[in-house]
């Protein structure tokens, strides 16, 4: 079988990181290629290259063995390679045949006018289901479509454009056994009759039963590719995880002491499934997880921004109903959100003043409720000095003119500022260089001091590993595995973190 | 699954309650009178729709990419300013015709453009146009009501077969609009734009040209409609198609097009909403109401309209709700197909 596109030295950097070095692959006609990776190994790049999303900086890639360096999404359209991604590109209010023939409607072919002929599109479109095995009709809109059959049109839309390689990205989170399964038999058919595939997927049994061949990536590189049979699973975790990156972390000098924090049987259909732990006063715990596990979901349910069906939360002892984010805050609760410019930041405002914002009730004295201004100050000092903000001064300057490790310190602060009796970070060191990760840290590590209890979620495995108390690993909505710092194992937390466990 | 039923017979609900509204008030006003449902009568507000029902036609097509075009009552005052002036300096009516339209193509392509290249909210634009072509219009003809030629007047109670042209007109560009929505290519790529704007362009649709094209047909229909709003008027008064654009949105918002984009159509819906609420003032008119509650009537159907709008919406979202995880199907026979 010959290679129908061919990854040669690929190699791609953003500033000053290198996110692929020196990729090297081939996808044989017919076959499915399988494409595994930790967090951020490198996978997604990989493939939006092939979409035109940005270029190579160097080595080549061949299709049909011609060079193919698409320079933004247009130029990749009509190459025949279609991307099924886990959040579907379909227009829910069109019917499942005007997805289908969107870019090219069959003409009713009257002279001058540009109608579409309905009749002829249905013809078409009824053929086009049936090789995928969906049998709806083709005028339903996709919105009475189950997440199962919208993939089946999706599928089907990337064969209607001719398609020669298909890349599923995560294409079986929200499916049911049932939908998964004829996924999968229409892969297997789409096989046979010469299609080529790219599947990318954390379910490790999937990749078995579908894949010919498999690619592990690691921070960029490619550290094991060949025939599946030749990488079983229990070579295939190890490849994946041996990461020789070493961090400084603070010491670590916080004594662990009562239960303040305590979920029980926490559901919520489609998001979380039966969710239960305990989180101590100065005790970090960590929330590890592939991406899509439910674990920024779970702490948005913690904090009262989105409901849940059943469950109990206690915050030291007192069992809260009806959540809100005010309630929250109300007795003692505080959540770094996963996207510090979108939420959380008043850019034109001052530092000062942002790191007042939350604790603003509290400084609002007497019946006219005036903002006691000394009490302000000397609170604001404080954070400016514990969390070496550089900026030289906080009442004027705006915090757009920060860096963004500078802005995570405010958003920091500004909770701190409260003393929470629970804290939780979503991704608190995302996106700022290396000194102020290392301040972060630090800041974690005198709120746990204080008897703060942390929750702290983080794709980084490398950073919970050396900031927690214990490690929680989600799946799919649940937990799957529960590690006391003396038991950490980067193999068993990946193991729980893909199911395998 | 029974939720999303649930949802699901809501959402149907939602989208069709405009209609129950429409036969609900026509029940109201028969019985009330015994004139309202005179065949001569009922003419009569479909007269009176055809200038709101073309504009609001137009304004269906922006408010299905959800944007909005404020300056459709000033489109129709600027044009109408234009034309009235030149035919008192003996220009021909069709000329008059011609200035009105191409007003309206200008104006409604300068909301595009503006809006759609440097990203400013249509909001905005729009509200700029409104004051620019409203002061445009009153500097030309100095704050003074122009007379139109006769002929002007002749054409809006003209009857051909029966039927009033300002209906006939009505008529042809629903037809003609219907057409582009359902039956063409650029049509559903509208439908699709408003459904997922990033998703289209990630499709690779035209996005900016169908942006810039649905704000050049509402400027075109408002200047339609401004001249079938003149054949009945016979003059352009300064307060001309003031706050015309309100009664516009509201119509094509009453017949079930969403302001959030992706959803709606001219026919049946935004011209039985035009058809509403004349139908609504028409009544009030017979029952010899007092005219201080038009507005509140109006402002209570529209209030309606949009909280029926966005409860709509609510549950479509709720539907379309990423999910983590799927939950065992609890004891479903194997084999059958998943309930739907």
């Amino acid at each position: 079988m010959s290679a129908i596109l061919e990854y040669r030295e690929i190699s791609k950097r953003f500033f000053d990181v290198e996110v692929l070095k020196n990729v090297s692959f081939t996808l044989r006609q017919g076959t499915v290629l399988g494409l595994v990776g930790e967090n951020g190994a490198g996978k997604s790049t990989l493939m939006n290259l092939l979409g035109g999303v940005f270029p190579y900086d160097s080595g080549e890639i061949l299709l049909n063995g011609k060079k193919y360096a698409p320079r933004h999404p247009k130029e990749a359209l009509g190459h025949q390679i279609a991307f099924i991604h886990q959040e579907l590109n379909l227009f829910t209010n069109l019917s499942v045949m005007e997805n289908l023939f969107l870019h090219d409607f069959p003409k009713a072919g009257i002279p001058g006018l540009p109608f579409i002929s309905r009749s002829k599109m249905r013809r078409k479109a009824m053929e086009v289901l049936e090789t995928v095995d969906l049998s709806v009709s083709p005028d339903m809109p996709v919105e009475k479509l189950s997440q199962g059959e919208r993939q089946l049109v999706e599928i089907a839309k990337a064969l209607n454009q001719n398609a020669k390689i298909i890349i599923f990205d995560e294409p079986t989170t929200s499916l049911t056994a049932r939908e998964t399964e004829k996924l999968f038999e229409i892969i297997e058919r789409l096989k046979k009759s010469g299609i080529s595939m790219i599947y990318i997927s954390h379910i490790l049994s999937d990749i078995y039963r579908l894949c010919d061949d498999l690619v592990v990536l690691r921070d960029g590189e490619v550290v094991a590719r060949g025939a599946s049979a030749d990488i079983p699973v229990d070579r295939l975790i190890p490849l994946m995880v041996g990461r020789t990156m070493n961090q400084m972390f603070p010491t670590r000098e916080h004594e662990i002491g009562e239960v303040v924090f305590e979920v029980k049987n926490l559901n919520q259909p489609g998001i979380v499934k039966d969710i239960r732990f305990q989180v101590r006063a100065g005790e970090v715990v960590g929330i590890s997880g592939l991406m899509g596990s439910g674990r920024s979901e779970l702490a948005r349910i913690l904090f009262g921004l989105d409901p849940y069906e059943s469950g109990e939360i206690r915050l030291k002892g007192e069992k809260l109903e009806r959540l809100s984010p005010r309630a929250c805050i109300e007795r003692g609760m505080a959540f770094l959100t996963e996207n510090r410019r979108e939420e959380g930041l008043l850019l034109d405002q001052s530092i000062s003043e942002n790191l007042a914002l939350v604790n603003l009730p509290d400084l609002a004295k007497g019946w006219i409720k005036k903002i006691s201004r000394a009490e302000l100050k000397t609170k604001v000092e404080e954070i400016f000095g514990a969390f070496r903000i550089a900026s030289h001064d906080p009442y004027r300057q705006t915090v757009r003119t920060l860096s963004g490790g500078n802005q995570q310190k405010v958003v920091i602060g500004k909770w701190v500022i409260n003393e929470p009796t629970l804290f939780i970070l979503d991704e608190p060191t995302r996106g700022i260089d290396v000194g102020a990760k290392y301040d972060v840290y630090s800041i974690i590590n005198q709120l746990a001091k204080n008897g703060t209890a942390v929750i702290m979620i983080s794709s980084e495995l490398e950073e919970l590993l050396g900031m927690c108390d214990r490690i929680l690993v989600m799946h799919a909505g649940e937990l799957t595995g529960e590690f006391d710092r003396a038991s950490f194992d980067r193999e068993n937390i990946l193991r729980a973190a893909l199911g395998e466990a | 699954m029974n939720k999303s039923m649930q949802s699901q017979a809501l959402i149907k609900f939602y989208s069709y309650a405009f209609l129950l509204l429409f036969v609900l008030v026509f029940a109201v006003f028969s019985l009330l009178s015994d004139q309202f449902l005179d065949g001569q009568n009922l003419i009569n507000i479909v007269r009176q729709a055809s200038s709101i029902g073309i504009m609001a036609v137009g304004m269906t097509f922006v408010l299905l990419v959800a944007g909005i075009d404020l300056s459709v009552g000033s489109v129709m005052f600027l044009g109408a300013c234009i034309a009235a002036k030149l035919m008192e300096h003996g220009w021909p009516v069709w000329s008059g015709f011609a200035v009105m339209l191409l007003t309206g193509l200008i104006i409604g392509f300068v909301n595009g453009y503006v809006s759609t290249r440097f990203r400013i909210l249509a909001f905005v634009v729009t509200l700029a146009t409104l004051y620019m072509g409203r002061g445009l219009g009153l500097m030309i003809t100095e704050t003074k009501e122009t007379k139109l030629p006769e002929q002007f007047l002749k054409i809006g109670y003209t009857d051909f077969l029966g039927i009033p042209v300002p209906v006939w007109i009505f008529l042809v560009v629903l037809v003609t609009a219907h057409l582009i929505l359902k039956h063409t290519p650029y049509g559903r790529q509208i439908y699709a734009v408003g459904n997922d704007p990033e998703g289209a362009k990630k499709a690779g649709l035209p996005v900016n040209r169908i942006l810039i094209s649905v704000y050049v047909i509402c400027g075109l229909f408002a200047g339609i409609g401004g001249i079938v709003a003149l054949t009945q008027l016979g003059t352009v008064a300064p307060k001309f198609g003031d706050q015309r654009e309100f009664v516009v949105i509201a119509a094509a918002v009453l017949g079930g097009t969403s302001l959030f984009g992706g959803r709606g159509n001219v026919f049946p819906g935004t011209v039985l909403g035009a058809i509403l609420i004349l139908t609504i003032e028409n009544g009030l008119v017979i029952l010899n109401a007092d005219p201080y509650i038009y507005p509140l009537v109006t402002a209570g159907v529209i209030f309606l309209a949009v909280f029926v709008d966005s409860m709509r919406n609510k549950q479509l979202e709720k539907l379309g709700r990423r999910i983590i995880r799927v939950e065992k199907e609890t004891k479903a026979p194997a084999g059958d197909h998943p309930a739907r």
